[in-house]
C-alpha cells in the first residue's frame, strides 16, 4: 500500500506538471509585453481593444440566444418523453449524440450549401438570417450537453404527479411547463446553460465559416498577428471557462439529491 | 397510476367542440416533441444527408463514385492519414495518462481534496480547447515559450535543434492531449468507482495475488468503458479544427483544415470533392461511435 501511494503521488505530480506548466508559461508570457519588467500591458491592450469588446459582446449575445433556443427545444421534448412517449427515448438520445459524431465543420458546411441565398430557405441571404443560423448551429453543438443536463434534472422530480396536480388545479400546458416543470429543473437547465456558454463563447469554426464577427475568429486573428496579446486572451478564456464550471459546481449543490421515485 | 393520455382524450372529447377536438386529437401527443424533431431534422440530419448525397453526385446531379475515387489523390490521403495519426496518438496517450491519474486519485490513497480538485480541474480543462489552447501551447513550447527557454538555458537542451516543432505532428498531439486527458478522467472515474471493494476482498479470500486481481477482475471490468472512451476521444480529436488552425495555420494539413480551406475557397477546384471529404469524416467518426455505443452498453452492466 505504501508503494501504491508513492506511485499515486508520482502520477499526480506528473499530471499536475503537464497541466500547470502551460498555464504558468502563458501567464508569464502574457506579462512580458513591456521589455524587462512584468506588466499587465497585454491585458490592458486587449481589454481596451474596441474589436475585443465588440466581438466578445457579439459572442455573449449569441450564447444567450443559443441557451434560450436550446431550452425551448430541449425542455418540452425531454419533459414530454418522460411523461408520455418513453418509447421515443432511444431515438431522441441517439439524435442528441449525433453532434458528437458529426464534426461541427461538417454541420456548418451542410448549412452553407442547404441554406444559401438561392435555396428555398435563404438564411444566408441576410445578416439576421446568418446570425440566426449561427445560433442554430451553436444550439446543435450544445444539444448533447443540454439534453443530458435537463434529462438528469427531470429524473430527480416526479414529473407525472406534478403534472397531474397542476392539471387538477386547472393549469394549461404552457403554465405547466413554464411555472411547474421549468422551476423544478432550473438548476439542471442552468448548468446546461453555463456549459453551453463555455462551448459557444470562443467557438471558431462555425462563426468563421459563416463570416460572423464573433470572439473565436477574433482570437484567431489576434493569434496570427500579435505576440503577447494571444497569451493574455488565453488566460482570459481560461478564466471564463473556469468561471462557468465553478458556477455549475456551485449550482449542483442546490440541486435535489435523490429522486422521490425512479423515473 | 391513472392513464393520463386516456383521461386527456376523454376530457378533450367532452368539452371541446367537435371540429377542434378532431384537429387536436392527433397532434397533441406529438406537439411536445415536435420542435425538437423539426429542429433536429432541419439543422442536423438534412444538412448532413445533403452532403452525403452530394458526395455521390457530379455537377449535373447524376449518381457517381468519382468524388469518392478522387479522395485517393495523395494530398487528401496524406491529410486523412495525419488526422488519423494525431487523433489516434492523442487519444491513446490521453486515455492511458487519464486512466493512470484516475486510478491514482480514486485508489491511490491520496487525500480527498486532491480527488475533488482534480475532477473540478478536469471539467475545466476538458472544455478548454480551441484557439486559446493553441495560444497557451505556443507560449509554452513555441520558439520563445517558457518551457523551451528554460530547457535551453538551464539544461542546455535546445528542443528545436533536436527536431521538435510545435507546428508538427508531435506538437499538435501534445496539445490535443491537454483536453483528452481530462475528458478521460471525467468519464473513467465513475467506472473505477464502480469497482466494488467486495470484489477485491472476494479475490483475496480466494487467494488471488494483487496482479491476479488486476488481471482477472479490474481490467476486464474497466476494459469496455476504457476502450469506449478511447474511441470517443478519437472522434473528439478527429473533428477538431480550431486548435490546429490557430497553432499551425495551414502548415499541418489535417482533414478538417483541408475541408475548411475547401469551403472557404474551393482549393480543390471541385465542389463535390468537398462533400466527399465531409462524407469521409462522418464515416470515420461514425464508425468510431458505433463502436463506442457498443462498448458502452457492455460496460454499463457493471456500473450499477
Amino acid at each position: 500500500m505504501k508503494a501504491g501511494r508513492f506511485w499515486a503521488w508520482v502520477v499526480f505530480a506528473l499530471g499536475a506538471a503537464y497541466f500547470f506548466i502551460p498555464l504558468i508559461a502563458t501567464v508569464e508570457f502574457s506579462m512580458r509585453m513591456r521589455r524587462g519588467v512584468y506588466s499587465f500591458d497585454a491585458y490592458k491592450v486587449v481589454l481596451g481593444d474596441a474589436r475585443f469588446q465588440a466581438t466578445f459582446g457579439y459572442s455573449v449575445l449569441a450564447a444567450v440566444f443559443t441557451i434560450v433556443l436550446g431550452v425551448l427545444i430541449v425542455v418540452p421534448a425531454a419533459y414530454w418523453i418522460r411523461l408520455r412517449l418513453p418509447q421515443l427515448r432511444p431515438i431522441v438520445e441517439f439524435i442528441t449524440l449525433l453532434p458528437l459524431v458529426i464534426p461541427a465543420i461538417v454541420i456548418v458546411f451542410g448549412y452553407i450549401r442547404m441554406y444559401g441565398s438561392n435555396s428555398p430557405l435563404p438564411f444566408l441571404a441576410t445578416d439576421t438570417g446568418t446570425n440566426a443560423l449561427l445560433v442554430i448551429g451553436y444550439a446543435t453543438l450544445a444539444l448533447p450537453y443540454m439534453y443530458r443536463a435537463v434529462d438528469t434534472g427531470l429524473r430527480t422530480i416526479d414529473v407525472r404527479t406534478l403534472t397531474e396536480a397542476a392539471q387538477i388545479l386547472g393549469a394549461g400546458w404552457g403554465t405547466i411547463i413554464s411555472r411547474v416543470i421549468l422551476p423544478n429543473v432550473l438548476i439542471a437547465v442552468l448548468s446546461g446553460a453555463f456549459l453551453t456558454f463555455a462551448i459557444v463563447i470562443g467557438e471558431f469554426t462555425m462563426a468563421s465559416l459563416l463570416n460572423r464577427p464573433a470572439f473565436g475568429p477574433y482570437l484567431q486573428n489576434i493569434g496570427a498577428n500579435r505576440a503577447y496579446e494571444p497569451a493574455a486572451l488565453a488566460i482570459i478564456a481560461f478564466a471564463i471557462t473556469w468561471g462557468c464550471m465553478s458556477l455549475i459546481q456551485i449550482l449542483s449543490r442546490f440541486a435535489p439529491k435523490s429522486a422521490n421515485r425512479p423515473n | 397510476m391513472t392513464d393520463l393520455s386516456f383521461s386527456d382524450h376523454a376530457v378533450a372529447g367532452k368539452t371541446a367542440p367537435p371540429a377542434e377536438a378532431r384537429s387536436l386529437k392527433l397532434p397533441t401527443q406529438w406537439l411536445g416533441v415536435a420542435p425538437f424533431f423539426i429542429f433536429a431534422i432541419m439543422f442536423l440530419i438534412l444538412p448532413t444527408l445533403y452532403l452525403m448525397l452530394g458526395a455521390f453526385q457530379n455537377d449535373a446531379g447524376e449518381f457517381t463514385f468519382e468524388n469518392i475515387a478522387e479522395l485517393a489523390q495523395p494530398s487528401i490521403v496524406a491529410a486523412y492519414w495525419i488526422s488519423i495519426k494525431v487523433s489516434l496518438a492523442s487519444s491513446l496517450i490521453g486515455a492511458f495518462a487519464g486512466l493512470a491519474i484516475a486510478i491514482a486519485i480514486v485508489r491511490g490513497g491520496l487525500p480527498d481534496w486532491i480527488r475533488s480538485a482534480t475532477l473540478t480541474f478536469s471539467g475545466v480543462a476538458s472544455n478548454f480547447a480551441g484557439v486559446p489552447l493553441a495560444f497557451a501551447f505556443l507560449a509554452t513550447l513555441g520558439r520563445l515559450g517558457l518551457a523551451t527557454v528554460i530547457l535551453n538555458t538551464l539544461f542546455g537542451l535546445n528542443i528545436y535543434a533536436h527536431g521538435f516543432n510545435i507546428l508538427s505532428f508531435w506538437g499538435l498531439t501534445l496539445t490535443y492531449v491537454y483536453f483528452q486527458i481530462p475528458l478521460m478522467v471525467v468519464i473513467i472515474v465513475p467506472a473505477i468507482d464502480g469497482l466494488k471493494k467486495e470484489w477485491g476482498e472476494a479475490a483475496a479470500t480466494l487467494g488471488a495475488t494483487m496482479s491476479q486481481y488486476w488481471r482477472m477482475v479490474v481490467i476486464p471490468v474497466i476494459w469496455p468503458s476504457f476502450l469506449g472512451t478511447v474511441i470517443l476521444l478519437f472522434a473528439n480529436a478527429f473533428g477538431a479544427i480550431a486548435t490546429a488552425y490557430a497553432l499551425t495555420g495551414s502548415s499541418l494539413n489535417i482533414v478538417p483544415i483541408l475541408l475548411y480551406a475547401q469551403i472557404r475557397g474551393d482549393v480543390l477546384h471541385n465542389a463535390h470533392l468537398g462533400y466527399a471529404i465531409a462524407f469521409g469524416m462522418i464515416l470515420i467518426t461514425g464508425l468510431a461511435n458505433v463502436f463506442y455505443i457498443w462498448f458502452r452498453t457492455r460496460s454499463e452492466r457493471w456500473l450499477k
